[in-house]
C-alpha cells in the first residue's frame, strides 16, 4: 500500500498516513487502501488500533487536486456517500479501541478522523483546523456530530462558521486531547498507551465502546437497558472470568481478548 | 440450504432453524426449504407438548429470499399449480404463535417468512425488503398484502416500488417487530419470549391469536363477534378458572390446556 503503512505486531495495528509531501491528504487512492487496511486489521489478531501520520502533517482532508473541482458534475455528495461516510462508518463501529496519534495538522475531514479516536494524544505542534467553511464547504464525514459531542454545541459551533483552529493545548483544555506530548515522549507515549490496551479485555472494551456509541444521546432509560445487554454479554467472557480470579488470587490478569 | 428444529423449555418451544448449506453461505428460501419449514410449523402445531413456534436462522443473514433460478424454470401455468402456494398457506394456517428472530437481512421470501409470523424480534443490523421489482416481478407469498397492512400503504409502496429495505428502526417504529436485539442476545431474547407464552393457557393463546389475524379478512362488527365468541368459549375452560383463582390467591397459575 503505498497511501498508507500497516503493521501488526503484538497485537497492535499501526495505521499510518503516508503522504507527507500533501500533509497526507485523502486521495481515492488511499481511501481505497484504508478500506483493505481496516479489512486486514479485522482478520488479524490486532487488539488496538493506532493512527498517525508520516511526515509534519497528521491529515489535511481531501487532496482538493484530486477534486476535478472545474468539473460541473463533481458531486461532493458522492464523494462523501461512497468514500468518507463507508469510511467513518467503519471506524467507529470497529471492535477494537482506537488511539490516533495527531502528529501535526490535521484538517477538514482529517479532524473527523481524529476524532473516530477512542483516545487522542497529540503532538504539541500539532492543531485541528475546521477547514471547511473558509472553501464554501459544510463540515462533513462526521465532523458535525462528532465535534458536537466532544466540545459542546456552542464551541463546535462558533469553530466550524469561522473556520477555526484549536492548539494543541486547547484541544487539551477542551477534552478533546487525552494528553499532549513533544520530542521523543508522544511517540513513546504512545506506544504505552497502545501495549497497555493491547493487553486489556478486548471483548469487554468492544462492549464498552458499543454502549457509549449512543450515550450522549439516549435516554436513561434505553441506556440502562443497553448496559443490562451488554454486562449480560461481558459477564460470558473469558477475560471476565480471567479477571476476576486473577482478583482473588492477587495477581495479574492475562487477558486473551476473548 | 438447511431446516433443522431442536426443543427447549421441557419441549414445549419448538426451535426451527434456517442454516446456510455451506459457511459462510445464505439463506435461499428454495422449494425444497419451504417445503421443510411448512412441514416441522405443521408438526410443531400437531405436538400437543409444544405451545410456541421460534423461527430463527444461522448465518449474517435471515433469509435472503427465494432461489431465482428455479423461479426462472417455472412459466405461468406451473406458476398457478405451484405447491409453493400451499406450503405458504399452512404456516399461514398454525394455530399456535410463531416468534421470528431476524438478524440481517429478511428480504423477498424472507420477509414474507417474517410477515407470516406473529411475534418478530431483530437485530440492529436487520431489514426487510421486497426486492422483487428490480427484477421485473413481484412478490408472490404475500408481500403486496401484508406489507401494507403491517407497514402501512406508503411504506408498503415504496418498499415494493422500489425494493428499498426498511431499516430495524424503522420497522420497530412502524410495528413490524416488537423489539432491536443485540444479535449476541436475539435468539435467547425470542426464545424468552417463547417461554413466557408457552406458561400461559394455550386455549386463551390460540384464541388471542386467532382473534387478531382475523381482522385481516373480516369487519369490525364481524371481527368483534368472533372475539365475544372465543371471550365466552373460554368461560367453560378449566385455564379460565384456574387462571382467575390464582389471580386472587395470588399465586402463580398452573395451566393444563383444558
Amino acid at each position: 500500500m503505498q497511501t498508507l503503512q500497516l503493521t501488526i505486531s503484538n497485537r497492535i495495528a499501526s495505521l499510518t498516513l503516508n503522504r507527507p509531501e500533501s500533509l497526507n491528504s485523502f486521495n481515492g487512492e488511499m481511501h481505497a487502501n484504508f478500506k483493505q487496511a481496516l479489512a486486514d486489521i479485522k482478520k488479524s489478531d490486532a487488539r488496538v488500533l493506532l493512527i498517525t501520520g508520516n511526515g509534519k502533517g497528521f491529515c489535511a482532508g481531501q487532496d482538493l487536486s484530486d477534486r476535478k473541482v472545474s468539473e460541473t458534475t463533481a458531486d461532493l455528495g458522492d464523494s462523501l456517500e461512497e468514500r468518507y461516510n463507508p469510511l467513518i462508518r467503519a471506524l467507529t463501529t470497529l471492535e477494537l479501541p482506537i488511539v490516533c496519534a495527531v502528529n501535526g495538522v490535521a484538517a477538514g475531514a482529517g479532524v473527523s478522523l481524529a476524532l473516530c479516536a477512542d483516545i487522542i494524544i497529540m503532538h504539541k505542534r500539532a492543531s485541528l483546523v475546521l477547514a471547511f467553511s473558509k472553501i464554501g464547504l459544510v463540515p462533513d464525514s462526521g465532523c458535525s456530530w462528532l465535534l458536537t459531542h466532544a466540545i459542546g454545541w456552542r464551541r463546535a459551533r462558533a469553530l466550524a462558521l469561522m473556520g477555526g483552529r484549536i492548539s494543541s493545548a486547547q484541544a487539551y483544555d477542551w477534552g478533546l486531547a487525552w494528553a499532549i506530548y513533544e520530542d521523543e515522549k508522544f511517540e513513546h507515549e504512545t506506544r504505552q498507551l497502545c501495549e497497555t490496551l493491547a493487553k486489556a479485555p478486548t471483548k469487554g472494551l468492544a462492549y464498552t465502546k458499543r454502549l457509549f456509541s449512543r450515550a450522549a444521546i439516549a435516554e436513561l432509560h434505553t441506556q440502562l437497558d443497553d448496559e443490562r445487554d451488554y454486562q449480560r454479554l461481558a459477564g460470558r467472557t473469558e477475560d471476565y472470568r480471567e479477571g476476576v480470579s486473577a482478583f482473588f488470587d492477587k495477581r495479574e490478569p492475562q487477558f486473551n481478548g476473548k | 440450504m438447511t431446516v433443522r428444529t431442536y426443543s427447549e423449555d421441557n419441549d414445549t418451544v419448538r426451535v426451527i432453524e434456517l442454516a446456510p448449506a455451506t459457511a459462510g453461505g445464505l439463506n435461499v428460501i428454495n422449494d425444497a426449504t419451504l417445503t421443510a419449514i411448512s412441514q416441522h410449523c405443521r408438526k410443531a402445531d400437531a405436538d400437543s407438548a409444544v405451545r410456541v413456534i421460534v423461527l430463527c436462522a444461522q448465518g449474517k443473514h435471515f433469509a435472503v429470499g427465494a432461489d431465482v433460478r428455479e423461479l426462472s424454470a417455472k412459466n405461468k401455468q406451473q406458476l398457478q399449480n405451484d405447491k409453493r402456494r400451499d406450503n405458504w398457506q399452512a404456516i399461514a394456517a398454525i394455530s399456535k404463535p410463531i416468534i421470528a428472530a431476524v438478524q440481517g437481512s429478511a428480504l423477498g421470501a424472507g420477509n414474507e417468512l417474517v410477515m407470516l409470523c406473529d411475534l418478530v424480534f431483530c437485530d440492529e443490523q436487520a431489514q426487510f425488503g421486497q426486492p422483487e421489482i428490480k427484477l421485473g416481478l413481484i412478490p408472490g407469498a404475500g408481500g403486496t398484502q401484508r406489507l401494507p397492512r403491517i407497514a402501512g400503504k406508503a411504506r408498503a409502496m415504496q418498499m415494493a416500488l422500489t425494493g428499498k429495505a426498511l431499516s430495524a428502526t424503522d420497522a420497530k417504529q412502524c410495528g413490524m417487530v416488537c423489539a432491536v436485539c443485540k444479535t449476541e442476545l436475539l435468539l435467547e431474547t425470542a426464545v424468552a419470549e417463547a417461554k413466557k407464552i408457552a406458561a400461559l393457557s394455550p386455549l386463551a393463546v390460540r384464541a388471542a391469536k386467532q382473534c387478531i389475524l382475523a381482522t385481516q379478512n373480516t369487519s369490525l362488527a364481524d371481527g368483534l363477534a368472533l372475539e365475544y365468541q372465543h371471550f365466552s368459549d373460554l368461560a367453560e375452560s378449566k385455564d379460565r378458572a384456574e387462571g382467575i383463582r390464582a389471580f386472587l390467591e395470588k399465586r402463580a397459575p398452573r395451566f393444563t390446556g383444558k
